[in-house]
């Protein structure tokens, strides 16, 4: 299906990306994608969790950085881990649940047991070892881990440049997304899980692509009131496309939902009247207000290069399986001792657009699919990215241009280039010990 | 056990999927009470699901929408269209209240569009009113479908399971 090539070099892959275009073999060749799980995922900051999902000391959840599966745990005295979920000794992994509560994790296959820190505790029948095996030399092995917004990110590189550096102007678009909580914290409350054929550059493209909406979503604008429509009819309004550097960008569909707790006197759409009234019996009408105008969450889109997006009322995760394979989590934010109604309207918002039985991400998985699949006919050809191009001005964060730019775009596969090209790449296996060959 | 009760209810829900693998969405519509659920829940254990995230929870309302966009064609994911044959077995009366009747089922579904056959297999509860103007004497008031690799990532599913 995938043609094999020889592993690029760092000149032949810059070649690929030009300040218009990218070429094809980005999204089927798998030698370049074997380089992007090394230069990019065991080499950036990576998002592994929110922080609401191991709010407890003993939470923990397992998730991948790129392909190394690792689990997220909070310790006892609230710092948050990132392990290697692999045993030291013979590297079974330590940990099969998707997420949970312990107080330790116990390899199955000989009985080590490790610490929440990683550290390990106990080896059963250590007298055999005599005095060649110091506990202290093999933890479960860490990741260097830092938070914003409640967004956990990790990195194999202990001397990545510091989580806010990265983010960059990034950060006051995450503030800005977390004030749908409503006033309340916000809290992951599950998600969606499905796969795609396809390589995860199409996705990562799809949340910075405001083009495609009215057309591939065309099903289920009708399912929706004729107020929404409207708010959703987006492709030639005011709304803009900024790159923020380092390849993150934010893509701002409905200007007026930037600021969830301004306009706060504005009437409410006639979609959420029955849940502001159903609010009214328990909250003053300041407080109802914001409620309301949080829960169909905000008018725009942040991509944070490589995995995350804080999509307007969901955090989408990509995680890149294969050249052609990507498995996307869509997961639903709701209100951390917030009103059930409220918290209701937007796990059925949810249900209403994403995932595998929703009104919309099939429609996008079925154009992703064909992207793929298209893209092993013309081999020689190219992406194109120059929608909006003319149009591109340059701010204090980067550059913007309108709505359906793909200014975002744009802005992701500069960094990759940046990243897949960099002669000073820190190999992952400086980190973590990895395959050696012979 | 009361063999009456399990021919009269596995003829209903046997018309059910017969209706679904045949797309008479009208003639399935029918079948429910306004205020029934269809559900598809995430969770295996759940037994509430208002309050948590789950793949479908539709009303009258978003089963009336679902309807709509699998025939409406501007839907590309259901273009073509999904052909699914279901079979239904391994009946057994949960309860029967004399009002309602809870049934569980075994539900191998196999799907095929496009250039792959997918299989899914599903625990299906449904809940039936017994109602003298429903076909067969019953409509639907829950069917609760639970997927045995609900918690995997799944595929996109163009069609009603």
């Amino acid at each position: 299906m995938t043609t094999a090539s020889q592993a690029p070099g760092a000149r032949d892959l810059s070649d690929l990306v030009r300040a218009d275009r990218v070429h094809t073999s980005l999204y089927t060749d798998p030698a370049i994608f074997d380089e992007e799980m090394d230069r990019i995922f065991n080499n950036c900051w990576v998002w592994v969790a929110h922080a609401s999902e191991v709010k407890e000391p003993g939470d923990f959840k397992s998730t991948y950085v790129g392909r190394q599966p690792v689990v997220v745990v909070r310790d006892r005295k609230q710092k948050i881990h990132v392990l290697l979920n692999r045993c030291r000794h013979r590297a079974a992994t330590v940990c099969e649940e998707k997420k949970g509560r312990t107080n330790s994790f116990v390899c199955p296959y000989h009985g080590w047991s490790y610490g929440l820190d990683g550290s390990l505790r106990g080896v059963p029948h250590p007298e055999s070892y005599g005095q060649c095996l110091d506990k202290g030399e093999f933890p479960l092995k860490s990741l260097r881990v830092e938070e914003y917004a409640g967004m956990v990110f990790a990195t194999f590189k202990q001397d990545q440049e510091p989580l806010a550096d990265w983010l960059g102007p990034a950060k006051k678009w995450m503030d800005l997304f977390m004030k749908q909580g409503g006033g309340f914290p916000i809290k992951v409350a599950g998600e969606h899980r499905f796969r795609f054929p396809g390589n995860w550059k199409i996705q990562l493209e799809n949340t910075t692509d405001g083009y495609h909406f009215p057309v591939i979503h065309k099903s289920f604008l009708s399912t929706v009131d004729k107020q929404t429509e409207q708010m959703l009819d987006f492709v030639n309004g005011p709304g803009f496309v900024e790159d923020l550097g380092n390849g993150h960008s934010v893509m701002v569909m409905i200007p007026d939902l930037i600021d969830l707790e301004a306009n706060l006197d504005a009437p409410i759409p006639a979609r959420f009247e029955e849940l502001a009234e159903e609010l009214r019996a328990d909250y003053p009408e300041d407080q109802v207000r914001r409620i309301v105008r949080a829960v169909g969450g905000s008018g725009f889109n942040l991509n944070l290069f490589p995995n995350i997006a804080c999509s307007m009322a969901f955090f989408r995760v990509l995680r890149p399986v294969s050249v052609d394979e990507t498995e996307i989590h869509h997961a639903v934010i709701t209100m951390d001792g917030g009103p059930a109604a409220g918290n209701r309207a937007r796990l059925r918002l949810h249900e209403h657009f994403q995932g595998p039985l929703g009104f919309g991400t099939p429609d996008d998985s079925e154009a992703w699919e064909r992207v793929q699949k298209g893209a092993h006919a013309g081999t020689d050809l190219w992406i194109l990215l120059n929608r909006g191009l003319p149009g591109e001005r340059v701010t204090p964060d980067g550059r913007v241009s309108d709505v359906s730019a793909e200014t975002g775009m744009r802005a992701a596969y500069q960094q990759w280039k940046k990243l897949m090209c960099a002669t000073t790449a820190v190999p992952s296996s400086a980190a973590v010990p990895s395959v050696t060959t012979a | 056990m009361n063999t009456q009760l399990l021919a009269e209810v596995s003829a209903f829900l046997w018309r059910e999927a017969d209706l679904l693998d045949h797309c008479d969405y009208d003639n399935w519509l029918a079948q429910w009470r306004e205020d029934g659920l269809y559900i598809v829940p995430i969770d295996p254990d759940a037994t509430d699901f208002a309050d948590r995230l789950n793949y479908a929870h539709d009303d009258h309302a978003m089963r009336v929408k679902r309807v709509a966009r699998l025939v409406g064609g501007d839907s590309v994911s259901t273009q073509p269209v999904s052909r699914t044959v279901r079979s239904l077995s391994r009946f057994h009366i949960l309860a029967d209240d004399g009002q309602t009747v809870t049934v569980r089922a075994a539900q191998f579904l196999r799907e095929f569009r496009k250039e792959t056959l997918r299989d899914y297999t599903a625990d299906v509860t449904y809940t039936l009113a017994r109602d003298g103007s429903g076909e067969g004497g019953f409509k639907l008031i829950a069917k609760i479908v639970r997927l045995i690799n609900s918690t995997d990532a799944l595929h996109c599913i163009g069609y009603i399971l």
